[in-house]
């Protein structure tokens, strides 16, 4: 049995776990939203949203740690864009662009720290995506494990017969691991058909969202509200 | 005694030529469990398929007096369970509630009478306390009786099993066996494990090179093919 990191952290037992995935994506997206419409985003402005959000952290007892290394990945990509500003001659709002870019990783990556993947799913159908591309990115969770578990497997068996690293080894593997795939997807779809599947999946309606989300949306919107009433223009 | 599966002059033949069937012939009467024997490719798996319409073939193939054609499919596949050899490929929802919930949602069945059923079988199998679980968080063991639980879950009359106890640990293996014991269907066991159809079996069908070479007891039949470990000094 596999574990990722998020998978791990998204089960622990918190207030903010406990939400609905549904208060939590309209959460994030409000700080997303929030993020990207502040002009300028002044240090007071940077320190007011990375406390908020590190409260949040804080309360969902995901290792902050962890979170704050990995939001770093966003970085890389975001530099590039923050270099052309600064060679640009706008050294201000290079750094508000990095800012901003890690800013946004940190919430997403708590939104996907407190929210099993199947929940996050359905709540952002409720909000309107694309049925068919969740149903994608389902299937590629669910079998990632199972492909990566085939994987080690194979890379197992030819080190016991003394393989070295070598690329022909490696693509052969890959196209072994893809045509086991392609065996197992008909495979799945046989059982999908053995049990009534008629095209298209029919889903159990979640439960509407409660008091405990609203009053939750609330304290958000008036945090942000706060924070940038305070520190409007300073 | 009306026959609940009846299977007359089956044929069929996979794309690259190979003929996989040549005129099988097969009866399954209520309170039946028949065992399959035969080598690998003797065409057990093939027939299986074309029980529940996932193949089609030549031939006369009913299904509680249904013939297996396009329109009676839905019918059919609600009175046949396949309980098939690897769980992975039959556990595709995100979570154990929402697969053991899939065939009866598909089934057309509202919220309650949903829930229900998924409490039901989960409880027959011994998973009740599993129900927001990932299918990928499981044993091997857990993975076959919640693959069980979603088959039960339609309240099929006709089981089949196809290998149902490989990668089983013993415990998960006797756990599986007093579980089938209890229930009323009908069986097909397709398993290579002489003693699992000793203990389950009440009658033996041997399938050699895409017929049924023969019909009767389990020890007469492994008898006459020398299907158990002394057919390796063969």
């Amino acid at each position: 049995m596999h574990h990722v990191t998020l998978d791990a952290w998204s089960r622990l037992p918190s207030p903010l776990h406990r939400l609905d995935a549904r208060a939590k994506i309209a959460a994030a997206l409000a700080v997303l939203v929030s993020l990207a419409l502040t002009r300028q985003l002044s240090p007071e402005l940077l320190g007011g949203y990375s406390l908020l959000i590190t409260t949040l952290v804080l309360l969902s007892r995901v290792p902050l740690g962890g979170l704050l290394l990995r939001a770093g990945l966003v970085l890389p990509f975001a530099l590039g864009v923050a270099a052309l500003n600064l060679f640009g001659g706008d050294p201000g709002r290079a750094l508000a662009l990095l800012g901003k870019s890690y800013l946004s990783a940190y919430m997403v990556l708590l939104l996907l720290a407190t929210t099993p993947l199947h929940a996050l799913l359905r709540g952002l159908e409720w909000f309107g995506a694309p049925r068919f591309f969740l149903m994608v990115a389902q299937f590629l969770y669910r079998y990632l494990f199972v492909l990566s578990e085939q994987a080690q497997h194979m890379r197992r068996a030819r080190q016991c017969r003394a393989g070295g690293r070598s690329w022909p080894a490696a693509g052969s593997a890959v196209a072994v691991l893809f045509a086991r795939s392609y065996d197992r997807a008909e495979r799945i779809h046989r059982a999908m058909l053995a049990r009534g599947f008629q095209g298209h999946f029919i889903l159990l309606d979640p439960p509407a969202a409660g008091a405990r989300e609203w009053l939750s949306l609330l304290l958000l919107a008036a945090a942000l509200g706060v924070l940038h009433l305070a520190l409007w223009n300073r | 005694m009306e026959p609940l599966i009846r299977v007359a002059g089956l044929r069929y033949r996979y794309d690259e030529g190979i003929q996989a069937l040549g005129g099988v012939d097969f009866i399954l009467c209520p309170g039946e469990t028949v065992a399959l024997f035969g080598p690998n490719g003797s065409g057990k798996t093939t027939f299986l398929l074309h029980l529940v319409g996932l193949l089609e073939g030549e031939g006369t193939v009913e299904v509680c007096g249904l013939p297996v054609e396009k329109k009676n499919l839905a019918a059919i596949r609600q009175k046949v369970g396949i309980l098939f050899q690897d769980s992975d490929d039959q556990l595709f929802m995100p979570t154990v509630f929402d697969d053991v919930a899939f065939g009866p949602l598909n089934l057309g069945l509202d919220k309650t009478a949903v829930e229900q059923r998924v409490r039901e079988c989960l409880a027959l199998v011994g998973m009740e306390g599993a129900a927001a679980r990932a299918p990928y968080h499981l044993s091997a063991g857990e993975k076959r009786r919640v693959a069980l639980a979603g088959v039960l879950a339609m309240e099929p009359q006709i089981l089949i099993l196809d290998e149902p106890v490989t990668f089983l640990d013993p415990p998960g293996r006797s756990a599986l066996l007093s579980i089938l014991h209890r229930l009323p269907q009908a069986k097909i066991l397709v398993s290579h494990d002489i003693e699992l159809a000793r203990e389950l079996a009440t009658r033996a069908v041997f399938f050699l090179e895409g017929r049924v070479a023969a019909s009767g007891p389990v020890d007469e039949i492994v008898e006459r093919y020398r299907w158990d470990s002394r057919a390796v000094s063969r």
